[in-house]
């Protein structure tokens, strides 16, 4: 038996080093199941890594030398996040390091004065406020449950955290869709050619500078995927399976829905997070301390 | 008997300071009595950390009463003074109010006052210390940046006659009057100095002597007056209830029944309320933007507002657990969603401060209002990070205006450029308010975990998650545009005056190193003090601890990473849609005419416009503070 604490040095190592993998993949099958939606036959699965390892033997044009430390900074505390939420650190930390590295994108992309990125990184900024409050309802709901924000002990946790939760993980599925940058809330930066803001906050960034945005991405991907399991995660085999058919709708939701604006993103995640995620806690709220304290 | 001089020295040194400094008339002269009074005040303060900080509570008495009288002397002098100022100036309001203040003070003085007999007059524990150091240290520093500011700004303002021997003295006066409040244990002597600061913060608001300086003054000095009304009403009320005076100690009244201090404790958080500018009165902190920048960093970070958070805090005991309690934590909870909201809309630098002061103050008294053991630790930590942070923003923002000439977020685009020191300053600061791992943040975790297991948490929890996002959204866009690298840009920045740098660097340091050695402040002083009150306390787990420091270390790393990127690289040009631009921002519009690349953050007034939340909230806020009032009437009848 490993003393606890290698434990989750190694559970963080992990994730340092699969999840890039495990995302690259994702991203992969995105594009393939996407393309096969449009009708067309799609790249191969792994072009991800492909065009990743393209852009870091181009040259890194900049606008601003600190662009540079701004795209650095968000890769490292994303990696951050996800390695102390794998390593089952506390929610609220790990939600806290993840506004801070996405803090880090959006001010690189205000340091290059281009009014595309400049846009994008207002709506960024939007989308943030937008699925910040449902995230941390999330923790607050696994904490309920499990009375702890340890996701060590979330993951522990015998109780079927979904029929608990059903609302809140409606509400994070909301804020999943803005966060994997899926229509119709894919507003700061898209995965698609038709934006109206070119490329949005990482308009300016290209060649080893894009390719780091790409590369934590993917690690932020497989993290978000990983709240997913906390709600399944009695049965290892639902929570995969769960997590598959989580995906397959957002592709789904972002090929068959059109961009909404920034007010009614905003408006529909804060209502969502308001009605959905906040009813279910107060029943709980109220099962717990009133019903059987 | 050592603690006890050090108590009177800080009460009475900086009076004495004052009165030099309006004798004084040479600039030089009052310059120097400035920073030597500031540091001394800023040494005691320490020394009394340094004997103080493991004695726990310390309780002094010796005969008030002819400190009283002469107490009851000075408020009906000034009660006279503000009396012709409101007559001159044709303020009904302040009029009303100080006549009405007047005659209650009055009555009580002469049909009470006789035979009450406090005997504990003076105290100190953890708590008062805190908030010493926070005056002690962070007000003097301000002093002395005032002194560089003051010069500018009267040459940038020759309209504006000069009475910095009064603008000087008011500002020590001040001190000695926070002093005064948070050593007090006699409830009378509370509202003595209570009252002071009212009225210095009320001179120093008007102190530009234009219309709207003088409009806004007197709205500050009537909402506080009406504060002030509910703080003496308390006091009759406490002295009618029992005549021997006894509860009008602080340490009796806290820890008796909630039958007797519930009544007195409501009344004094509304003093409390006003003080700290919370909803329905919020407006006087923001039009108190038009005193000089040093005046609102000192309202803002350690006086002024924080002698109402503090005395909310004080009580937090008694109103753990009443649904009068819980009212009051609804109104600042209501605060701190709405105030962060507002601030999205502003454009003026001073005015996203002020309702970021605000919405942190309404955290703090949600926090007190609740009243569980570990909400006031949080309460006590979002009072030291946010004197810190908030102090160093504003003054940061008052060497920008005096350099760049305006106050605008929008004007302070490639301040990076410009001005790197202040701008580096500035993100430290700013970091400080919102970012992980850094103090206000800290303290808004603690918050969530705290109110989770405190009855109706959830409400609280709610807002702060919505509220709590959207200051993300106005601290970030202000820092993109500091950070907007723009073309043809020089340094502007002056550091010729360097006391006023050596201020803005030691404030920094503080943002960063408060935010490392909190858990020793957290165990030494904040365990202990709530330990004493409710006999158990909170702290955050040492593994997240450790990975906070970690976290802030790293960030602290972070910027080294630019040394990798030294090599000299020919800057792209910012993505223009495949327009040429030239080196000064001109691109080819249409018709083949030149245009300028300008770039403004959203302010979104549709959505978070000030007037409207305003409305709401005030409504919401007025018609909770209703309900506090007729269930207090209920009580007393």
């Amino acid at each position: 038996m490993i003393p606890e604490p290698y434990v989750s040095i190694l559970y963080a190592l992990a994730y340092v080093l699969v999840a890039p993998v495990l995302g690259g993949l994702i991203a992969g099958i995105d594009r393939k199941v996407t393309a096969r939606m449009q009708g067309r036959v799609g790249p191969p699965i792994l072009q991800p890594f492909y065009d990743v390892g393209k852009l870091f033997e181009k040259e890194n044009p900049v606008v601003t030398v600190t662009q540079n430390f701004y795209v650095l900074s968000y890769l490292v505390f994303m990696v951050v996040a996800g390695a102390l939420f794998f390593s089952g650190g506390d929610m609220l930390l790990v939600i806290f390091a993840f506004t801070l590295s996405h803090i880090f994108i959006v001010l690189g992309a205000y340091a290059s004065y281009s009014p595309y990125s400049h846009v994008g990184a207002e709506r960024e900024l939007l989308q943030i406020i937008a699925y910040e409050p449902m995230i941390i309802l999330t923790a607050v709901g696994m904490y309920m449950v499990t009375k702890s924000f340890f996701v060590s002990t979330i993951v522990a946790s015998p109780v079927p955290m979904i029929l608990l939760l059903p609302g809140v993980f409606i509400g994070y599925l909301i804020v999943l869709t803005i966060k994997l940058r899926k229509s119709p809330f894919d507003l700061s930066t898209s995965h698609h050619a038709h934006q109206e803001i070119v490329k949005g906050v990482t308009t300016d960034f290209a060649g080893p500078n894009f390719a780091k945005i790409e590369i934590a991405h993917w690690y932020e991907c497989v993290f978000l995927l990983g709240v997913i399991w906390l709600f399944f995660a009695w049965n290892p085999l639902i929570a995969i399976a769960a997590i598959i058919i989580v995906y397959f709708l957002e592709i789904l939701i972002d090929n068959t829905i059109s961009r909404f604006k920034w007010q009614l993103m905003l408006r529909s995640a804060w209502i969502v997070a308001g009605t959905l995620g906040l009813v279910n806690l107060g029943v709980l709220y109220y099962l717990k301390m009133v019903v059987m304290p | 008997m050592q603690i006890l001089q050090l108590l009177l020295y800080l009460i009475l040194f900086p009076l004495i300071a004052a009165l030099f400094i309006l004798i004084v008339r040479r600039d030089s002269g009052r310059n120097m009595i400035v920073q030597i009074s500031a540091i001394v005040i800023g040494i005691v303060s320490v020394v009394l950390l340094v004997l103080g900080w493991d004695k726990g509570t310390l309780i002094y008495s010796f005969a008030s009463e002819p400190v009283s009288q002469i107490m009851f002397f000075i408020e009906i002098i000034l009660a006279a003074f503000i009396l012709y100022l409101g007559i001159k100036h044709r303020k009904s309001l302040t009029v009303v109010l100080i006549l009405l203040q007047a005659m209650l003070l009055i009555w009580f003085e002469t049909s009470m006052a006789g035979h009450l007999h406090v005997a504990e007059t003076l105290f100190v524990d953890q708590f008062s210390i805190i908030m010493a150091m926070i005056i002690g240290i962070i007000g003097t520093l301000i002093c002395v940046y005032s002194v560089g500011y003051m010069e500018t700004y009267h040459l940038q303002h020759k309209n504006i006659r000069d009475r910095r021997g009064i603008f000087f003295g008011l500002l020590f006066i001040f001190l000695a009057a926070m002093f005064g409040l948070v050593f007090s244990n006699n409830l009378v002597w509370v509202l003595f100095f209570w009252e002071i600061t009212t009225l210095c913060s009320f001179f120093l608001i008007g102190y530009s002597e234009t219309e709207e300086a003088t409009n806004n003054s007197f709205l500050a000095l009537s909402m506080n007056l009406l504060g002030g009304v509910a703080f003496i009403a308390a006091i009759i009320y406490l002295a009618v209830s029992d005549p021997s005076g006894k509860l009008l100690g602080l340490n009796y009244l806290i820890t008796s029944s909630k039958a007797i201090a519930l009544v007195p404790a409501v009344l004094i958080c509304f003093a409390g309320i006003t003080k700290a500018a919370l909803m329905p009165f919020s407006s006087w902190l923001v039009g108190a933007m038009v005193a000089p920048t040093p005046v609102s960093a000192l309202l803002h970070s350690s006086t002024m507002v924080k002698a109402g958070v503090y005395i909310i805090v004080r009580f937090a005991p008694v109103l753990s657990g009443t649904t009068e309690g819980l009212i009051i934590a609804l109104v600042g909870g209501m605060t701190f969603a709405l105030a962060s909201c507002m601030a999205i809309s502003q454009h003026n630098a001073k005015k996203v401060l002020a309702y970021s002061t605000i919405a942190n103050l309404g955290l703090i008294v949600a926090c007190a209002g609740v009243g569980t053991y570990n909400l006031m630790w949080v309460a006590i930590l979002l009072i030291i990070f946010h004197a810190i942070a908030k102090s160093l923003l504003f003054l940061c923002v008052g060497t920008i205006e005096q350099r760049i000439g305006s106050r605008d977020i929008e004007d302070m685009g490639g301040l990076i450029v410009r001005m790197p020191k202040i701008a580096i300053m500035m993100f430290i600061g700013m970091a400080g308010m919102f970012l992980a791992p850094f103090g206000m943040v800290i303290s808004k975790w603690a918050a969530i975990e705290a109110f989770i297991t405190a009855p109706f948490g959830l409400i609280f929890i709610a807002i702060l998650a919505f509220g709590g996002s959207v200051t993300v959204f106005f601290w970030s866009k202000w820092m993109g545009k500091i950070i907007s690298v723009m073309r043809n840009q020089t340094v502007i920045e002056g550091t010729g005056q360097k006391e006023k740098y050596g201020v803005l660097y030691i404030l920094t340091g503080l943002v960063v190193v408060v935010c490392l050695i909190f858990p020793l402040i957290s165990s030494y002083l904040i365990e202990p003090f709530v330990l004493n009150i409710y006999g158990q306390t909170a702290r955050l787990a040492q593994a997240n601890l450790t990975i906070m420091v970690m976290m802030l270390c790293l960030l602290m790393i972070m910027p080294f990473s630019l040394l990798f990127y030294r090599k000299p690289v020919t800057p792209a040009p910012p993505y223009m849609g495949g327009r040429a631009m030239d080196d000064s921002m001109h691109f080819a519009g249409s018709l083949g005419i030149s245009r300028e690349l300008v770039l403004s953050n959203y302010y979104l007034e549709k959505t978070f416009g000030e007037e409207r939340l305003f409305m709401i909230g005030a409504s919401l806020c007025w018609g909770l503070l209703l309900i506090a009032g007729i269930l207090l009437l209920g009580v007393i009848l």
